[in-house]
């Protein structure tokens, strides 16, 4: 599958729960939908909370890939 | 605002109140002749205070419409000596310092709403829920449904004793399902498709027992199923939906309670379908009651810590496939820890 150019990007590497999700949420309000929100997250906690808050907002994740210790999520603005 | 507890004061003399018999009038135009004391039965509880009562109200699931609080709070602030109302640890409204000669028409205005009084005593009592999965994003089943369920067909039947039922949305089990003589706690089955999973790993991460692991090359997730909790979180947080809901139903538990010594009530089946829940509380009232006669005020747990096979063997073929494998019996919990003389043996003899 081909990846999808990111419209935005967040670099949430150190940034802890909830503020990394508030993060998140305040960037893809700003988009359009349809739009991808490239972030970085912390794996952990980050990593058991951030995903399914997207999902319950509405918004799908359409790649996820792990780039060390952390992950890199596509997110698709609903 | 007056504070009107400042007009209220002890009576030292209650003992010779509570022999007396009263003529009261619960209903308009039904009186009757009552020791105070059995008035507790039909939600009406004997206060310090000469002739006054709290009059604790039917409100399974802690569930109030406005209509209804607004009544209470009009009828309540008409016939208490107080300005408050008292909610109890399980939910329900108590209206206190209602003198025994307003029961009448305290109960009458609250019917104009359809507020009904609760029970004490001996009993089913309301049945106390969380908010379920409504709108409480933790949860898996709507036990508010199964709470109202309970109530409209369960509530007041006589038992030994009290015979308390809770219902919790979820396994973080806020209604401690463990501390009723019966408790039914949402549950939910996690299933894989292959097929939709792009070995993410989030579900591992989302996984707060431990149960599931994903392969370090490929990501895909294997799950032990005897670590999982049943939570959905694996679910909820899979961006693919490869995790999908499986079978959902209730963990039932038996024999808790709290209390002097409080007990720890055991789970005798996992993922029962809702539609067994009445089937089970029938059963367990049937066995209460049976194994109960003659022998007083006694808990269930109390006898399911003595017949605890033959209990199981009763309840089996109600339970079927959902029956937990051989279960431990429900114990004691030690929250007095310096009173060592104590026994669980002592608690049986309560009458």
């Amino acid at each position: 599958m081909e990846e999808r150019k990111p419209d935005a990007h967040l670099d949430l590497r150190g940034v802890i729960c909830p503020i990394n999700f508030v993060k998140t949420k305040l960037k893809l309000e700003e988009m359009n939908a349809g739009e991808i929100l490239e972030i970085v997250i912390d794996s952990g906690e980050p990593m058991a909370n951030v995903p399914r808050s997207i999902k319950e907002e509405g918004h799908k994740i359409v790649q996820v890939d792990r780039v060390d210790n952390h992950f890199r999520l596509l997110i698709e603005k609903s | 605002m007056k504070d009107k507890t400042m007009d209220i004061k002890y009576d030292h003399h209650l003992d010779e109140q509570t022999r007396l018999k009263v003529e009261v009038e619960l209903a308009k135009g039904k009186k009757e002749v009552f020791n105070l004391d059995q008035l507790k039965s039909g939600g009406y509880i004997r206060q310090r205070q000469k002739d006054l009562f709290t009059v604790r109200l039917r409100c399974p699931g802690g569930r109030v419409p406005f209509e209804k609080l607004k009544k209470i709070a009009e009828a309540g602030s008409k016939y208490s000596r107080s300005d408050y109302i008292h909610i109890s640890v399980r939910q329900s409204i108590e209206i206190p310092y209602v003198n025994y000669k307003d029961f009448s028409p305290l109960a009458e205005e609250l019917a104009e709403v359809g507020q009904k009084i609760a029970s004490c005593g001996p009993r089913v009592r309301v049945p106390t829920a969380c908010s379920g999965c409504e709108y409480n994003p933790n949860g898996l089943v709507d036990v508010q449904k199964l709470c109202q369920e309970i109530d409209q067909k369960y509530f007041g039947i006589q038992c030994n004793h009290k015979f308390k039922i809770s219902l919790s949305g979820c396994p973080i089990d806020c209604f401690r399902t463990n501390e009723m003589d019966l408790g039914f706690q949402g549950a939910i089955e996690p299933r894989w498709d292959e097929e939709k999973c792009i070995g993410c790993r989030i579900c591992g991460y989302a996984c707060r027992e431990g149960a599931i692991t994903n392969d370090p090359e490929t990501g895909k997730p294997s799950i032990d199923r005897t670590s999982c909790l049943y939570c959905a979180d694996c679910i909820r947080a899979c961006p693919t939906n490869s995790w999908e809901e499986g079978r959902k139903g209730l963990v039932v538990r038996v024999g808790g309670r709290h209390g002097r010594h409080p007990v720890h009530g055991s789970p005798i089946a996992v993922l029962l379908p809702e539609e067994k829940m009445g089937p089970v509380v029938e059963k367990v009232i049937e066995w209460y009651n049976e194994k109960g006669k003659g022998r007083g005020r006694i808990r269930i747990g109390d006898i399911l810590r003595e017949q605890w096979s033959d209990f199981l063997a009763f309840i089996q073929p109600t339970l079927g496939e959902y029956a937990v494998r051989d279960p431990e019996k429900p114990q004691h919990i030690t929250i007095h820890s310096f009173q060592t003389g104590w026994t669980p043996e002592y608690s049986v003899i309560e009458e």
